[in-house]
């Protein structure tokens, strides 16, 4: 607001324009679908979370003896469990693959003076991962 | 292809709007357009109030920058034949998460500070006297950092990162990189200056590896990449300082 | 740290556990281990460990990502303390519940 003084010397506000600010939604990751995916990728840690708990249960099943263990195994057969287990399934391959597909870009390895392409510094992390499988595999099914 | 086509603007006058709306214009299609030259073609025969930055048309000023229907591009690099072969309609709308100046202009001073903050210039520990000629640098060197030199300033990845849009004082992925270029830059020793920006939650801390601000950059600067990077050095720097300090405090 | 550790956990060890356990054994795709060879593998102590890094450092991963999911995609920004204490607190109770089950079986 402009004001007068008693000697006649005014003060301005200089002028500034409005200015328009957009709302970014609470729904701005279903706007898009890359933006969908991330959501997605972010929302496996759901997955993992509901594999440990599952296992704490199968743990504790364990513990408490062969009729536990029976009961467990027979809950686990529900269609809802065998439905959860195969959507987080699904998730839990989707993290193991947006993992390593983008660890490369957070370790850029030089051989030579040029940079290794993306594909050859996760293509060890998925052989690891086949290793590390097929030893569990074998563990369990000996 | 077609001859013509419908281009939806946004227009925004701060003396008479109070939000934006969209204006329809019908543009001539030449091969060899860009959206550049239909902006330029409607304010200098259609509607000369339409209000938008360009330079130099060619993709290495970063003034241009704009959503075209819906992702963030240089129209300047946009071209018009590829939205007209499907007979459909472009929408040209201001980058999005930056305040509305006037029709597609943002305001880009927050970028600007941001940009100043992370300090992207050399910072040689020991300025050498000049008669002792230039830096020397290997192509090896040159390597390390040239990706991340590349940005133009364009702020399409801000206009893509969401959570620039959440969280308006992240610092950003043009900042990042540009800091991250200087780091490896083997004539810098400024590192430390940058860490207080850089290794703070509105830094790098900020950043979900969400990964539009690579994919829409012009330029292949790969921010997404330089702020994992400096993630792993800063979260090594600092298990090294635990290990130094436990030496130092025996 | 714990969020880059329990991601690569999750990543390497978590499909095909899932897979053998919650999927193939209970569809009757593949014959499960007896329950004493299953007692006497989890006894074994390097299998405790495992499966103590198995169920501990996953859990530390989702709380960080699941914390920022929440930030970003609901905007809750603003109930960070309790956000933080579910996610945090979930993942160390879950730990200590591994830890109790584990050295007890």
């Amino acid at each position: 607001m402009s004001e007068g003084t008693s000697k006649g010397a005014v003060s301005y506000t200089p002028f500034h324009p409005r200015w328009y600010r957009p709302r970014v939604s609470v729904y701005w990751w279903l706007g898009e679908w890359h933006y969908l995916k991330f959501i997605l990728r972010e929302l496996s840690s759901v997955a993992v979370a509901f594999f440990v708990i599952e296992t704490l249960f199968m743990l504790s099943a364990l513990h408490d003896g062969p009729e536990a263990y029976m009961h467990f195994q027979h809950s686990m057969r529900s269609p809802l469990l065998i439905a959860l287990n195969l959507i987080s399934f699904f998730f839990v391959v989707f993290h193991t693959i947006t993992w390593f597909n983008l660890a490369p870009s957070a370790m850029p390895i030089r051989m030579a003076g040029k940079r290794v392409p993306d594909a050859l510094i996760a293509a060890p992390s998925y052989v690891a991962w086949v290793v590390v499988s097929a030893c569990v595999c074998w563990l369990v099914l000996r | 292809m077609a001859d013509k086509i419908t281009l939806e603007i946004a227009r925004y006058s701060p003396e008479q709007d109070r939000e934006p709306h969209f204006d329809s214009f019908e543009v001539p299609v030449h091969k060899e357009w860009v959206v550049l030259d239909a902006l330029n073609h409607i304010k200098d025969n259609v509607d000369g109030t339409l209000t938008y930055r360009w330079s130099c048309r060619m993709g290495i000023c970063g003034s241009c920058g704009m959503m075209v229907n819906g992702e963030p591009k240089l129209t300047c690099a946009t071209f018009l034949s590829t939205y007209a072969k499907n007979g459909g309609k472009i929408r040209v709308e201001p980058l999005r998460y930056f305040p509305i100046v006037r029709d597609l202009v943002t305001e880009l001073s927050d970028f600007l500070a941001k940009l100043v903050k992370v300090k992207p210039w050399l910072m040689p520990k020991n300025e050498p006297p000049l008669a002792q000629g230039e830096f020397l640098q290997t192509p090896e060197q040159v390597d390390r950092y040239k990706q991340f030199s590349m940005c133009i300033n364009c702020t399409l990845c801000y206009a893509a990162c969401p959570v620039t849009g959440l969280d308006p004082v992240f610092v950003g992925p043009a900042a990042i990189a540009l800091a991250q270029r200087y780091n490896l830059d083997s004539r810098d020793q400024g590192e430390a200056e940058r860490t207080a920006i850089l290794a703070h939650p509105d830094g790098v801390w900020g950043c979900t590896f969400v990964g539009e601000c690579t994919r829409v950059c012009p330029k292949h600067v790969d921010p997404a990449g330089a702020i994992q990077q400096y993630k792993i050095a800063a979260v090594l720097d600092w298990l090294k300082s635990l290990v130094t300090s436990r030496g130092q405090s025996t | 740290m714990l969020f880059s550790a329990g991601g690569v956990v999750a990543a390497m060890l978590i499909p095909v556990q899932l897979f053998l356990f919650f999927l193939a054994f209970p569809l009757g795709w593949l014959q499960g281990p007896s329950y004493d060879y299953l007692l006497s593998l989890v006894r074994n102590p390097l299998v405790r460990i495992y499966l103590f890094i198995l169920c501990s450092l996953p859990l530390f991963h989702w709380a960080h990502r699941f914390r920022y999911t929440l930030y970003d995609g609901l905007k809750v920004k603003h109930l960070t303390g309790l956000i933080f204490a579910l996610c945090y607190g979930g993942a160390v109770l879950g730990t200590v519940i591994a830890a109790y089950l584990l050295w007890t079986i």
